[in-house]
């Protein structure tokens, strides 16, 4: 087990640990917005449970990835949608 | 309890709604009797397509006629009615559809319906994520899509500021003098249109209109994926055939980003539950034609019970059975697109307009039984 | 077993005692569901860690990551990761697909950093840097005192706990407590931690303020009003059961939770329901209940009835919970015109209050009709107008065209 994962946020580099989910990264790298409701207000997580849907962000090109309920990766690529 | 109406209207579907206001703006005292949710039948389970189809002349003709009315009143509809022109383009897999392409842009074009003929580098220009390796495709430009129930929502509150009344009630018979209410209640009328859709055999039960099951889904958000309602060629076979379950590609953008995934057909199937092997094979179908969908997330399915009469052609006119009961009824697939013009040929006929169209092949007088149910 | 959260687990170990095959399936990477979550890799409480190693020592399959969509036909489940899909064939199944927190709408709510009390948890368990952040605990509920202690412990600075019910409504609650010493234990224990911090009852919050994310969240007591500032809002209105899959596969329900007899068998012959979706109980009952179920299921009756006796304990906690934390009528007014009720579609609280049904709702304003599937926002609008909720169809979870299309499948069934 590695002692700590390469990630990328927004392009930034982030360093987490392992089992962090890639919910916690974007907080971790500084955001607090994951994407924008239909009317265009600033969302982030609100279950934390992966019900809400308040949490999606793209995810190594893939679209509405509910990021409480994944783990990051080595190398993974983490966008919001802001 | 009884009141005195000049028409009453029996279901405020989208046709139904749209009867009751051409009424009130004729000057008929016009009440619509609705027992659950305005726009909440086959209305709301639809895809809300209004195109131009050319089954037979006289399909072409009222879905023609009826797509113009829609264009002509767009501006006054409200946003959550999320009326779009987003053309339709009928996709041909190959040479012997591109045949079919060429047929019908000489159709719609000698019926001035602006249309285009697509090559296989159009088409790619035009929807990219369509798979690689299609012949083509005939773009119908005035074709457009909108979300049903705010539509037939409106026409209803249309009508109602033109003088007519809405009643939540539940119509349990008719009789030439009105309607009788399933809590002992009548209202006199002078003439009862039925617009109960695939209910309608229920209160006229020799009518030939019998229940045609389609499948839909819907899935998130991916806006751009997606910018014409997409229909392919083979869908009028699905229309066609006679017992078999059919799936056709159908999908349609919506003015939320989502893409709305038809279509199906099956008849002799009375529950409402979701059948998985119709809906697997609609998916599938819609894959070949867009790879991508595979990867989208469908959020809901459900299904409707469209009205289908043996000739494919709705019925607008007087009963011949029955005094003062007339029908607008028996629309299949295109209830929304023929809505406005279904109103319009029935009021001509019942205070004695020159309609702008023939309205005979839409007579329930027509000889129905001739036809096998197609 | 549906659900590898306390019931799930004991469900599993019990049915594994018999001589049947069994698999235990969960959505989230790793086992625990909400209230044990992380415990399973970082193992922190006693009951917790005794279950997770027994799954770990037993021979119960397990597939981590894997959500259920569908049941197409008796006997078979679809479920989907992130990137395969499963089917699933069963001869007996045990729901424990737990609960999830009520949320109600008032001004903001929708601002970045405003969560659930269990969600913040949850979030910081995942990873969430929670050290040196002023959050307020707010809402009802048995979640918020331990989720207020737990934050403590991991660095937050926990500003303020108001809860909603009344002063009369805690103490009585208190009292029950007092009966059940394993839980006043746990009780005192989260009091000691969080001595010092201000605990309000009959307090609610009024309003979440900010820019782009939270700020300050206005709360009221009574008469008076008060303004803290904050980075997060930990806030939920207690649990509400999760009986989609329940419903989807025809099981009979009862006052929002599935409906079960005393061994936790539902109306569908094969089909045992354990833990929160047969009503808000508690991790005790929780684990009692799928104890239970598992013995049951696999035809262990002498087990199962031996288990009765405590589990009906355990259920006498249960009913103290509902009248604890019922929500007062003021939480029904806290929305503005424009606040939003459903989030996924962004519905405003006045165009719901013209809707005469939810059905009526979904029509016309959309509401429910996201991706949540009116999970967030059906609870909220059958307190606020009493709506009840509509029938279930597949998908339960949003699930990819491909998964639906079933022809594909990633691998080859799993079969118990």
């Amino acid at each position: 087990m590695p002692d700590a994962l390469a990630i990328s946020l927004n392009g930034k580099s982030l360093s987490v640990r392992p089992e962090t989910t890639v919910a916690a990264a974007v907080y971790i790298g500084g955001e607090s917005s994951f994407h924008r409701s239909v009317s265009g207000e600033p969302r982030g997580p609100l279950c934390g449970m992966g019900i809400c849907f308040e949490c999606r962000v793209t995810v190594d090109g893939v679209r509405h990835v509910k990021s409480c309920q994944m783990l990051c990766k080595q190398g993974m690529q983490i966008t919001t949608d802001v | 309890m009884s009141q005195n109406f000049d028409v009453v209207v029996v279901g405020a579907g989208i046709v139904g709604a749209a009867c009751a206001l051409e009424c009130a703006q004729a000057g008929l005292k016009v009440a619509m009797i609705e027992q659950g949710i305005v726009g909440g039948g086959a209305t709301a389970a639809g895809m809300g397509h209004i195109v131009a189809m050319d089954d037979s002349d006289a399909q072409f003709a009222l879905t023609r006629y009826s797509q113009l009315l829609w264009l002509g009143i767009k501006k006054e509809l409200p946003k959550d009615v999320e009326f779009e022109t987003t053309g339709t383009i009928w996709v041909a897999a190959d040479e012997e559809e591109m045949g079919e392409v060429r047929r019908k842009h000489s159709y719609y074009s000698s019926r001035r319906a602006p249309c285009e003929i697509l090559d296989s580098n159009s088409l790619e220009e035009a929807e990219p994520n369509l798979r690689k390796g299609l012949a083509g495709g005939f773009l119908v430009s005035e074709d457009a899509v909108l979300y049903p129930p705010t539509a037939a929502r409106w026409l209803s509150a249309q009508a109602q500021s033109c003088g007519a009344a809405l009643m939540q009630r539940q119509v349990t018979a008719t009789t030439p003098a009105g309607v009788d209410f399933s809590d002992g209640g009548t209202v006199s009328a002078g003439l009862t249109i039925i617009a109960t859709g695939a209910w309608a055999p229920e209160l006229a039960s020799d009518l030939e209109v019998k229940k045609r099951k389609g499948h839909l889904a819907i899935t998130d958000r991916y806006p751009g994926f997606i910018h014409h309602q997409l229909v392919e060629l083979g869908y009028l076979k699905s229309a066609h055939s006679i017992t078999s379950d059919s799936a056709a590609f159908n999908v349609q953008p919506r003015a939320t980003g989502q893409i709305l995934i038809g279509s199906s057909r099956q008849y002799g199937a009375e529950d409402n539950g979701i059948d998985h092997r119709m809906m697997r094979s609609m998916l599938a179908r819609a894959c070949e034609y867009m790879p991508g969908l595979a990867a989208t997330a469908v959020v809901r399915c459900w299904t409707g019970f469209r009205a289908a009469t043996p000739d494919k052609l709705p019925l607008i006119g007087p009963s011949t059975k029955k005094r003062n009961l007339w029908f607008a009824t028996g629309h299949e697939g295109l209830g929304i697109t023929t809505s406005l013009g279904t109103a319009k040929l029935l009021v001509d006929q019942i205070v004695g307009r020159t309609p702008a169209i023939p309205f005979e092949p839409y007579l329930p007088s027509r000889h129905l039984r001739e036809h096998v149910y197609a | 077993m549906v659900g590898g959260g306390p019931a799930g687990m004991a469900a599993a170990i019990s049915a594994a005692e018999s001589s049947s095959s069994v698999l235990l399936v969960d959505d989230n990477p790793a086992l625990g569901g909400q209230i044990w979550r992380g415990e399973e890799a970082n193992p922190s409480l006693r009951a917790a860690r005794r279950w997770n190693e027994r799954v770990k020592r037993s021979a119960i399959q397990v597939l981590r990551g894997l959500r259920i969509f569908d049941q197409p036909r008796p006997g078979v489940l679809l479920a989907e990761s992130s990137d395969a899909m499963r089917e699933i064939v069963y001869s007996r199944l045990i729901l424990c697909t737990g609960a999830r927190e009520r949320f109600l709408p008032f001004p903001g709510w929708s601002l970045p950093n405003v969560m659930g009390a269990g969600g913040l948890q949850a979030l910081v368990k995942s990873g969430v840097p929670i050290s040196d952040k002023k959050v307020v605990v707010a809402g009802t509920g048995p979640l918020l005192l331990p989720v207020a202690a737990y934050l403590k412990r991991h660095g937050a600075k926990v500003q303020l706990i108001a809860e909603q019910a009344s002063r009369a409504a805690i103490a009585r609650f208190g009292k029950a407590l007092a009966r059940h010493p394993g839980k006043l234990a746990q009780a005192l224990g989260i009091f000691g931690t969080l001595a010092g911090i201000p605990y309000r009852l009959g307090c609610w919050p009024v309003e979440a303020k900010g820019d782009d994310r939270l700020r300050s969240v206005a709360l009221q007591q009574g008469t008076k009003k008060c303004e803290v500032e904050c980075d997060y809002l930990a806030c939920g209105f207690h649990l509400v059961p999760n009986i989609e899959l329940a419903m989807l596969i025809g099981c009979k329900s009862r006052n929002g939770g599935v409906l079960v007899n005393e061994v936790q068998q539902t109306s569908v012959p094969n089909i045992y329901c354990a833990g929160e979706p047969t009503g808000i109980g508690g991790v005790d009952l929780a684990i009692a209940e799928g104890q239970i179920a598992g013995f049951a299921a696999t035809g262990q009756k002498q087990k199962a009835d031996r288990m009765l006796r405590a589990s009906a304990r355990h259920r006498q906690f249960a009913t103290v919970l509902d009248s604890t934390f019922a929500l007062r009528p003021e939480l029904k007014k806290l929305s503005r015109e424009n606040t939003l009720v459903c989030r996924c579609e962004d519905v405003r609280f006045d165009h719901l209050a013209q809707c005469r049904s939810w059905r009526e709702a979904k029509l016309y304003t959309r509401c429910g009709m996201g991706p949540c599937q009116g999970r967030i926002c059906g609870p909220a609008t059958e307190f606020l107008f009493g709506w009840g909720a509509d029938s279930v169809r597949p998908p339960v979870f949003e699930a990819r065209v491909e998964s639906l299309m079933a022809t594909e499948v990633s691998a080859p069934a799993v079969r118990v």
